[in-house]
């Protein structure tokens, strides 16, 4: 009974409003844009978020990352062991970066370490048959996958062995094998890699690319897991440590030992304290600023700071925005009041009483701001499809932001609603009446 | 007391308008009158001299500054705002000048506002609304919107719109002043058949032609009764 009066009392408000179609529109937009605005932002910032949480979380938790980095101040230093990568005209020859030593003073002084990893990373093109895929060659330890938290898929990882024999064995990228190897089995097949060749014992599931934040910015725009890992010795003899680059016909040759230690803790806690521990070890060494720290938990930390202020400010303008809304919708209520003061008091005659006006007009305001946050639920979700769509951006429509955009336009309808409902109900019947 | 068969009684009503500071005006001196059920009243006076104060006071619309209003038994002029609205639902039937139908809703959807607001469900109400429509002539123009309506007809919606509710009576405050002669002639024939079925009624105008019709006049002048004309004798009480 009851809710048989509130249908036919939300059709007579469907039927009021339809009957100023354009202006029942027009206060609509302004809920619309309100509720849509809340969605799409949320959307944005939340896939924004969710990626660089990612990002930060598949470095690992429990790991320290050291970087070497080309120092600012281009103290050069006149080659000493130019050893395989020398030849040609003899350009600048620049040392620095993180060295083996680093990585054996960490694994002993560093309370709290399980394991140091150290890698050297060089960019070269993996040749097989007349496939060439411009990789990442990263010379490591049998324990990188444990620590780096990747996954064999077939065969087997770095062993041991390898390490002793430095032998030209590699193990590949799921992704490079696909590149490489479209229609075969890459397994027992040798790559070539520079002059070397080197027989692929197994395929690698990534789930961290850790190089890929590397400094320098040629990598850019090339897929992220096209990865070799070969024994650590191996790239050492190989490949030697000064490394030549070709740039716009000039030669920059660089010596680094390692181009990456990750430093893997016990725990959390450990992460912690070791960060300052590792930096003053490390500064002791090293006489200019040569590497980097990187600390995925401060950094995980951190983002969900940012996302927090995030939250806070987008809250705000979804927040006045469905304000700005909210008074539209009472304004044009106003108006609608007023304009129908001669039908307020024909049904005050008719037997209405004043919650009979109140309910009508509160239901009319709620009907067109649950309208207009209905449909601008639909564009809200759809809009982040889009925006994916047009810009590669992450996007996540979270069920409680559609529920909140939702709740607020109701919300603003019902509070909006409220006291135009009430001077409609306030008016003497009579005195509504002789309105004209 | 008020006798048991009269459906409305009013003594010593006084109306009084407060114009802001000072001004006053004194819209009804004194009233009393007293109406059987089944008479079919007419008031009638110049312009100004209370007619419509004293249909909206009885009609619960308005209050009286002073005096008691008994409707039906009830003491109406001191209710608390709600009752009066649902005194005004189950007992009182309006017919304006101005027809006052509400314009986004059809006939039928008009003739059953007064049932909403009595917490009726519509739906069982149906076969009446349509009785009530055919009984005005309007049963073939259910869907159609005020707009859509000529004044008469649109009256004649207003009339069953009093009807739906079967209220105790119907009060009329010059319901054919919009009206042509030969439309208003169609609207107060109905009004006279309403009242030979045992109705109420008590309709204001300006026209001699339109009084005559009733029981008794009520000539009104400076807001106090002047005088009354009993044309035929209302109906003796039958209860
Ligand atoms: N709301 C009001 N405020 C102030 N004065 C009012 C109000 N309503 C009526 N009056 C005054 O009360 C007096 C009676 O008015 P009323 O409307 O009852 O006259 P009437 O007899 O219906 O006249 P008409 O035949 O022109 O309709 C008039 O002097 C009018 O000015
Ligand atoms: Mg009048």
């Amino acid at each position: 009974m009851i809710s048989y009066q509130l249908a036919s009392t939300i059709r007579l408000g469907v039927k009021s409003l339809l009957l100023h179609k354009l202006r029942s529109a027009l206060t609509m937009l302004g809920i619309i844009f309100g509720v849509c605005s809340v969605i799409a932002m949320l959307a944005i910032g939340e896939g924004a978020s969710y990626e660089a949480q990612e990002a930060i979380k598949k470095l690992g938790s429990n790991n320290i990352l050291l970087r070497s980095v080309k120092p600012p101040e281009q103290a050069r230093q006149q080659g000493g062991g130019g050893g395989g990568g020398g030849g040609g005209p003899r350009g600048m020859q620049l040392k620095y970066g993180l060295t083996y030593q680093d990585g054996s003073r960490l694994q002993t002084t560093i309370p709290g370490v399980k394991r140091v990893l150290p890698m050297r990373i060089i960019r070269e093109n993996v040749r097989f048959d007349r496939n060439e895929v411009p990789c990442q060659v990263i010379g490591t330890l049998p324990f990188y996958p444990e620590v780096a938290g990747a996954a064999i898929v077939r065969g087997r990882f770095l062993a041991h062995i390898d390490e002793v024999h430095q032998d030209n064995v590699c193990i590949i990228t799921t992704g490079l094998a696909r590149r490489l190897f479209p229609h075969q089995d890459p397994l027992e097949h040798s790559v070539k890699i520079d002059a070397f060749y080197y027989r692929v014992v197994g395929v690698l599931q990534e789930r961290s690319q850790p190089e890929q934040r590397s400094q320098s910015g040629k990598m850019e725009g090339q897929p992220l897991d096209n990865n070799v890992y070969i024994p650590l010795g191996a790239s050492r003899t190989r490949f030697g440590e000064v490394l030549i680059r070709r740039a716009a016909g000039s030669f920059e040759a660089e010596e680094v030992q390692l181009h990456q230690i990750t430093v893997q803790m016990e725990n959390t806690a450990a992460v912690e304290t070791a960060d300052p521990q590792i930096k003053t070890l490390l500064d002791k060494f090293h006489d200019q600023q040569d590497f980097e720290i990187i600390v995925p938990l401060q950094l995980l930390r951190q983002a969900e700071q940012t996302k927090r202020i995030f939250n806070i400010v987008l809250g705000s303008i979804a927040a006045i925005s469905l304000l700005v809304g909210g008074i539209g919708i009472m304004n044009i209520m106003l108006a609608t009041v007023t304009e129908r003061t001669r039908e307020i008091g024909v049904r005050r005659a008719l037997g209405a009483k004043r919650r009979d006006i109140t309910r009508q007009f509160l239901v009319e305001t709620v009907v067109l701001s649950v309208g207009g946050g209905l449909i601008g639920v639909v564009v809200g979700v759809l809009t982040p499809i889009v925006v994916s769509q047009l810009t590669t951006m992450k996007t996540i429509v979270t069920v409680w932001s559609v529920l909140l955009a939702f709740g607020i336009s109701g919300a603003v309808g019902i509070v909006f609603g409220l006291y135009p409902a009430k001077a409609a109900a306030r008016l003497d019947p009579i005195d509504a009446l002789r309105h004209e | 007391m008020p006798r048991p068969s009269a459906i409305i009684r009013i003594e010593g009503v006084k109306k009084r308008y407060v114009l802001g500071g000072e001004n006053e005006v004194l819209a009804l001196r004194h009233v009393d009158l007293a109406v059987e059920a089944g008479t079919y009243l007419a008031i009638m006076g110049p312009s100004g001299s209370g007619k419509s104060t004293m249909l909206n006071i009885l009609g619960c619309l308005d209050r009286p500054s002073a005096g008691s209003y008994w409707l039906g038994g009830e003491d109406v002029s001191r209710m608390p705002d709600d009752q009066l609205s649902e005194a005004r639902g189950r007992k009182i039937g309006f017919i304006f000048q101005s027809y006052n139908l509400i314009a986004q809703l059809t006939v039928l959807e008009n003739i059953q506002v007064p049932l909403l607001y009595q917490g009726k469900d519509v739906r069982l109400f149906h076969d009446r609304c349509l009785d009530l429509a055919r009984l005005v002539g309007l049963g073939d123009r259910l869907g159609h919107r005020p707009n859509q309506l000529s004044g008469g007809q649109q009256q004649r919606v207003a009339i069953a719109r009093s009807l739906v509710n079967d209220p105790l009576m119907l009060l009329a405050d010059e319901p054919t002043g919009n009206l042509d002669s030969r439309t208003g002639t169609e609207v107060l024939d109905l009004i006279d058949r309403l009242n030979q079925a045992g109705k109420t009624i008590i309709l204001v105008t300006h026209d001699e032609r339109v009084a005559a019709r009733a029981h008794r006049v009520v000539h009104m002048k400076d807001g106090v009764i002047d005088r009354e004309v009993v044309n035929r004798p209302p109906p003796a009480p039958s209860r």
